[in-house]
């Protein structure tokens, strides 16, 4: 490497040198680029099992692969997606590296549990990665692990549960980290008011991740126990009910779903405001949205059951609480469209993939409450309309989220930007890509096409044919985003502390940060997070 | 590291989050015995029956001294007593081995009459029966576990307070192996009642 | 850093809270050895609930930790309650 392209502040600094220090480090900003490394390995191993989907899927009858492959295929990239990439996504590598800095702090509160999160993770993925290769084969379950089907089939659901298990044990130390980081290290001056909102839904979602997530571990320890024991747990025969798993495994999953999505909320929060030069509208509506999300995100859980022989009176109210979790939401969609009203915008690429996201969610969200409401969910129940509802709201949401959020402060953490034009070309590829994907695939689903299925009736191929399509235009926009991130991260122009003109603290010391993030003094903080006045971006 | 951060209620603070999410775990358990019970009252009266109340009520008195033990423990360290620490920290050790051999010769004694998750012979006593054997299992094993993992936190921080690494002026560590302690038995305090008292 | 430890608790109050702890234990047992139908389980529950305050505020010292402690408790609990409750809405309706 020439003299040019070293990176300096953490990527230099370190009490240990080489490789130790990254595997030893307990600085927030070296485990959120451990994290997000890994992050993108996963997410890049489970978009092509994606893609291997959507080319069995291009016409009837086999194509590439057979009817046991296709149902491990599908498991293991919910599997990954849902658990190695989506979950530990922002909060993991964006909120390891943003929120200490965001709070005016120099590390979390517990930076050896930060570690140690990290390794649980590692654990956590090599076993998933192991469970495809051996025992019986890669999991067949689908990624909810549904019994009986999980206590009875051959494949290697054990160890693949095992895996989610320690995952989930790394995203609650996570959670622990953060709630207890914000409350404990925030900053002279930086009261409550003065959070960016970033930093509001990261600490929303650390509650949800340290109230519901142990639910999920209880629920897969129990399949691996009936899987060893055969107790019938689970068994009507026995005196168990499958429904009850159904109950367990939604009372985690379904605030999962907002552990993915809360944190993405909180990185558009923060690039609409900068990109507006305006501040965010409706600042403590925002925040108290957040914690207004998590905390109804776990009053629904059974809208995922509507199907499964539940009580009416149940499918009743929790379609009922359903239509509660869309007011928050809808305030934040609202306000963002209000902070751009009148805007200075600047369509950057990060606020490109800020509104990709707001397209996306709104349609995602919109789709969410016919799947909410009961009647209209006996219809699309287990339909491909699900599968296209939650790849809106997860990728189109999260993922696009994570997307802008390595556009708005990667350039931060390495120092260098990247070609803006390519990020546009990769950006258009992308959400072109992501439409046609998904809302072909929603529209089969509303003629009726059963989602996981291996085989199709001829009437549903030719929307299949485009959703392929689709899939693959989405796959050259992502190669070329990110080939264009990595090749501008290490080589492209050096940029000064604040390129794009923000006014939370991050912009405010150097590129790269250095180790403990402020200099000698601590910081004192006297305005709000988006008071953009005397705020001068620096030319790149 | 050069960060000299000190920070005790933080990290006592950490430590009730944790409490909290180990309170969730074992409800995933909670939740499958009330629904279980309110399928099957008679069932699980009987099956009640069947366990054996004297280990159960031997076992809580066990598990409330050795709460107290700790917490007197904590006193003893915050009024400088090593002394006393080390041996409340035994003492609380002591019971914690006390109450899994009681465990033991309790699940011997069921094991042996052919109640264990998966028998012939709970297939036998009828579905609401196995269930909450099952449970039973299930959630005294999860409970067991906790007693281990508590007793072996405890005698790690008895060494380090023996060593000199807790002290008056630094005792988190053992303040937080004591909260982990009394969520032990907290889930004791539920756990009783509801398998061994159910008539 | 008076911020950071707490006047210890005496031993007094603990060997007290360590009786009535026993107390309560003998009475939810003999409480048990008396048929009242469907109450003997909100008893059981209801004496557990104090044991367990008990042990939550004084061995514990809750009672001696700040506001954030007490609502973060409080969150768990409400939390927990939802999801024993709402599952009932099925279970019981079936």
């Amino acid at each position: 490497m020439s003299e040019k392209t070293t990176y300096t502040g953490f990527w230099q600094e370190s009490p240990r040198t080489g490789i130790l220090g990254w595997l030893l480090t307990t600085d927030h900003k070296r485990i959120g680029i451990l994290y997000l490394g890994c992050i993108i390995t996963m997410f890049i191993v489970a978009a092509i099992l994606g893609l291997a989907i959507r080319l069995e899927l291009i016409a009837p009858g086999r194509t590439i692969m057979d009817a046991q492959t296709y149902n491990a295929t599908f498991t293991v990239h919910g599997i990954i997606m849902i658990f190695m990439f989506l979950i530990p996504s922002i909060p993991a590598a964006f909120g390891n590296l943003l929120l200490p800095i965001h709070i005016g702090a120099r590390d979390v509160s517990f930076p050896k549990l930060n570690l140690l999160s990290w390794y649980c993770y590692i654990v956590g993925g090599v076993l998933a990665v192991t469970s495809i290769f051996s025992g019986g084969g890669a999991p067949d379950t689908g990624w909810t692990f549904y019994v009986p089907f999980s206590t009875q089939t051959n494949t290697n659901v054990s160890l693949a549960a095992f895996a989610a298990f320690m995952l989930g044990f790394s995203s609650i130390l996570t959670g622990i980290n953060f709630v207890t980081t914000v409350h404990r290290l925030r900053c002279k001056g930086m009261k409550w008011g003065r959070l960016p909102l970033f930093v509001w839904t990261l600490y929303a979602t650390a509650w949800i991740q340290v109230l519901a997530t142990p639910m999920i571990g209880i629920t897969l320890v129990l399949i691996i126990l009936e899987r060893t024991f055969g107790a019938g747990l689970f068994d009507v025969a026995r005196g168990g009910d499958p429904i009850l798993y159904q109950h367990l495994f939604w009372i985690y999953s379904h605030p999962a779903v907002y552990i993915m999505i809360l944190p993405g909320m909180g990185v558009i929060s923060e690039i609409i405001p900068t990109f507006s030069r305006k501040p965010l509208f409706g600042y403590w509506a925002m925040a108290l949205s957040s914690l207004a999300i998590a905390f109804a995100g776990s009053l629904v859980w059974a809208h995922h059951m509507y199907a499964s022989g539940m009580s009416d009176l149940a499918i009743l109210i929790f379609s009922f609480l359903t239509f509660i979790v869309a007011i928050p939401s809808a305030i934040k969609v609202f306000n963002w469209v209000s902070t751009l009203y009148k805007g200075s915008i600047e369509l950057a690429p990060p606020m490109l993939f800020a509104l990709a996201f707001i397209f996306n969610f709104a349609i995602g969200g919109l789709g969410g409450l016919a799947l909410g409401a009961a009647a209209s969910d006996i219809h699309l129940h287990d339909t491909t309309f699900v599968v296209g509802h939650f790849h809106y709201v997860m990728f189109g949401g999260g993922g696009f989220a994570l997307f802008a959020a390595m556009h708005y402060w990667l350039p931060k953490f390495t120092g260098r930007m990247y070609n803006h034009k390519m990020a546009v070309i990769g950006w258009a590829l992308l959400f072109v890509g992501f439409n046609v994907t998904y809302m072909a695939m929603q529209a089969v689903g509303i003629m009726g096409m059963p989602r996981r299925y291996y085989d199709y009736i001829p009437e549903f191929t030719t929307l299949n044919l485009v959703s392929t399509i689709g899939s693959w235009v989405m796959a050259v926009g992502l190669i070329i985003m990110f080939a264009n991130l990595w090749h501008g991260l290490r080589k492209g122009r050096p940029v000064g502390k604040n390129p794009w003109g923000g006014a939370t603290l991050e912009w405010d010391i150097p590129s790269p940060p250095p180790m403990e993030n402020f200099g000698e003094e601590d910081p004192v903080v006297t305005k709000g997070p988006y008071e953009f006045k005397g705020v001068v971006a620096d030319e790149y | 590291m050069s960060i000299e951060h000190r920070d005790d209620t933080g990290a006592r603070f950490g430590m009730w989050l944790f409490l909290y999410t180990e309170v969730i775990l074992f409800s995933g358990l909670f939740i499958l015995y009330a629904m279980a019970l309110s399928k099957f009252p008679q069932q699980f009266a009987e099956a009640s029956h069947k366990l054996n109340i004297y280990f159960g009520s031997i076992n809580t008195i066990v598990l409330l001294t050795s709460s107290l033990t700790i917490a007197l423990a904590v006193t003893a360290i915050q009024r400088g007593r090593i002394r006393q620490t080390l041996i409340l920290c035994g003492v609380t050790v002591a019971l914690a081995l006390l109450f899994l051999v009681n465990k033991y010769f309790e699940w011997s004694e069921e094991i042996g009459h052919g109640i264990y998750p998966g028998s012939e012979h709970l297939a036998e006593m009828g579905p609401g029966v196995t269930n909450f054997f099952n449970l039973y299992y299930f959630t005294a094993g999860l409970h067991g576990l906790h007693v281990f993992i508590g007793a072996t936190l405890i005698s790690i921080v008895a060494v380090l307070t023996a060593k000199g690494k807790v002290t008056s002026d630094r005792y988190t560590l053992l303040e937080n192996s004591a909260l982990y302690w009394h969520l032990v038995d907290l889930v004791w305090i539920f756990l009783f009642p509801l398998y061994y008292l159910i008539l | 850093m008076s911020e950071h430890t707490h006047e210890p608790v005496p031993y007094r109050t603990f060997i007290l809270i360590w009786v009535a702890l026993l107390i309560l234990t003998g009475i939810t047992i003999a409480v048990s050895r008396v048929h009242l139908g469907a109450l003997n389980i909100w008893i059981a529950l209801g004496v557990a609930s104090i044991k367990s305050s008990l042990v939550i505020f004084v061995f514990m010292h809750l009672r001696q930790e700040s506001k954030l402690f007490k609502i973060g408790l409080l969150v768990m609990l409400s939390i927990l309650a939802i999801f024993i409750g709402f599952t009932f809405f099925d279970v019981l309706y079936r």
